[in-house]
């Protein structure tokens, strides 16, 4: 029963936290925030490849930006839709992509895949940069953001940051659980097979490729999730969001997090734009806060180089350090 | 001699080329229930190659492969080792981060599986939980269950390899070199477990250590470069004179 308890504290604090977050503060912060949290159901999608799977992926940002222009350009230019039917329409668009994606890269392995995914991102990228679609390098707008009715009532209004916070929140919650007990499940446990020894898997039965397939779409599906919350959100899409960048920059998160924990998406997700937000900050450091990128990325390459595990990683990586200290004390 | 029934497993004239090498070539034998049929074979006669196109591991160039009666020449893997083909690797191919225990439940899980269902937890499966149980119950794991796969003694990985292929109910085990790397005490705890799992499988031996092979095989097949040079019985193995020249050497004289 401790155990449980202990397991279930600091996620439940934190979840407790947030919930209270919008009483505390209003504006910048908690725009922030949500926008954080919907990077954090970003990267638990990318978790359900990389440190579920063991596949890597470096074109995830692709199935993020379609779910957003998606959601903008299924938006009737004049009027709002609704959510009911925009974002299951939305998330459908990136999980199609993905399907389509998987289905030809999911036979390469290694460097290949990681080399086939990027060139499937560059070109939803090139689509949306390069064409009239999605209004070129500039983007697009959303005009009306999607309205939540029920039965003639509006149960809450997405265009209120607040009501949006929420949204999202509820929306992390639920993928984090989701996933949770997923990766539990007989499927996820596959997942954690072929992961670990992909040749025993099928020598002992499994056809690991529909597996892998199922994976990769419902990873998609979750990106398109936060893609779908981050356009209603920014109400502006443009084609930086599919871009490698971006992918790279989730494939981070998960790094610095720590990969292989779900906890460790959505710490990664916060350390990293903390972490942004931080090095940009004038007051610190003056003038040089414009070079933010160099002290960002230098602070990754120390992150990586001695937190092998990640943030999640460190308090494992502290016992073990002590248990060794006491060991070596114990023999002198 | 065990009974003349219908073999769980036949291959005939199976070979498979790599460019211009036959590495298996114009290969037949049966596989039959409560049966260790050995191959043996120097280095590079082709007897994983064997083990890799029996289980469907690479494909076939030529020849026939039937499973309980079943023609699976041109299967896939995934679906040999569903219809009662299991293998073991010469490297030990376990999941090192798992429990003993959930090492053989996942391979287990093959036998039912249930992709869909993704609210229950795996651990609460009834049928995968009970065959893994078995599994390690017959391989002499039971009392490791709860240990770290990753953490075991070597001898003991080749035994959880044996018990992941025993959790999912195969009729035919592929064996390749089990005894690899072992102690004496290691090596006569496997040829007990080997000759433990005689009764309701039909099991392909290959292995280097020829007093072991003597010992529990009911059957020897002797490759040299990729062909069939005897198949017998091990007393009339041991006294063909083709096998002597060709792979015993001196040694057996």
């Amino acid at each position: 029963m401790m155990t449980i308890a202990r397991r279930f504290a600091i996620p439940l604090a934190v979840v407790v936290l947030l919930l209270a977050f919008p009483l505390a503060t209003t504006g910048f912060y908690l725009e922030f925030t949500s926008k954080v949290m919907i990077l954090a159901i970003f990267a638990l999608s990318l978790e359900l490849l990389v440190g579920a799977t063991g596949l890597v992926s470096l074109g995830h940002a692709a199935y993020y930006g379609i779910a957003a222009y998606a959601t903008v350009l299924l938006s009737p230019k004049f009027g709002a839709a609704s959510a009911f039917w925009l974002l299951p329409a939305t998330v459908a668009c990136s999980a199609l992509y993905a399907l389509l994606v998987g289905a030809l890269s999911l036979r390469t392995r290694g460097v290949y895949f990681i080399m086939v995914t990027l060139a499937f991102a560059q070109m939803a990228y090139y689509v949306f940069h390069d064409t009239k679609l999605g209004g070129g390098t500039d983007g697009i707008y959303l005009n009306f953001k999607p309205e939540v009715v029920l039965f003639g009532t509006k149960l809450f209004d997405p265009g209120k940051p607040v009501a949006l916070y929420y949204v999202v929140l509820v929306s992390l919650v639920l993928v984090f659980l989701f996933l949770a007990v997923l990766l539990k499940s007989r499927f996820g446990r596959v997942l954690a097979g072929i992961k670990s020894n992909e040749q025993r898997m099928r020598a002992a039965g499994f056809a690991t490729f529909p597996y892998k397939l199922a994976a990769f779409t419902l990873a998609g599906a979750l990106a398109g999730l936060a893609g779908f919350l981050v356009a209603v959100k920014d109400g502006f899409v443009n084609p930086e969001m599919l871009s490698w960048h971006e992918s790279g920059a989730v494939l981070l998160m998960l790094i610095l997090g720590g990969m292989g924990r779900l906890s460790g998406a959505v710490l990664g997700a916060f350390a990293f734009a903390l972490l942004q937000l931080f090095f940009q900050w004038e007051v610190v450091f003056g003038n040089f806060a414009k070079h933010w990128l160099l002290m960002f990325g230098g602070t990754i390459i120390l992150c990586v180089a001695f937190m092998p595990n990640g943030l999640i990683g460190l308090p494992a990586q502290w016992r073990a350090r002590r248990a060794r200290k006491t060991m070596e004390e114990a023999r002198a | 001699m065990p009974d003349t029934a219908a073999p769980l497993l036949r291959a005939r004239g199976v070979t498979r080329r790599f460019g211009g090498l036959a590495a298996v070539s114009e290969v037949s034998l049966d596989l039959a229930e409560g049966e260790i049929h050995a191959v043996i074979g120097t280095n590079g006669a082709g007897k994983s190659t064997l083990i890799n196109v029996l289980a469907g591991e690479i494909a076939i160039t030529g020849g026939s492969v039937e499973l309980l009666g079943i023609d699976v020449t041109h299967w896939p893997q995934p679906k040999r080792a569903q219809a009662g083909l299991g293998r073991s690797y010469q490297r030990t191919t376990i999941f090192p981060r798992f429990s003993v225990f959930e090492n053989c439940r996942l391979a287990a899980q093959a036998t039912h599986q249930v992709p869909w269902n993704w609210w229950t937890a795996a651990a609460d499966c009834p049928i995968s939980t009970t065959l893994a149980r078995e599994a390690l119950y017959r391989t002499g794991l039971a009392g490791l269950a709860d240990r770290t796969a990753g953490l075991l003694s070597h001898g003991e990985k080749r035994q959880l390899e044996i018990a992941m292929c025993v959790a999912t109910r195969p009729r035919v085990l592929l064996l390749d070199e089990p005894l690899a790397g072992m102690g004496a005490a290691e090596t006569e705890r496997m040829l007990d477990l080997l000759s433990g799992l005689k009764s309701g499988h039909a099991i392909l031996l290959v292995e280097h250590d020829m007093d072991a092979v003597f010992r529990v095989s009911d059957r020897i097949t002797v490759m040299v470069n990729g062909a069939v040079i005897a198949s017998d019985v091990p007393a009339a193995v041991r006294a063909d004179a083709e096998v002597q020249l060709a792979y015993l050497g001196e040694v057996h004289v």
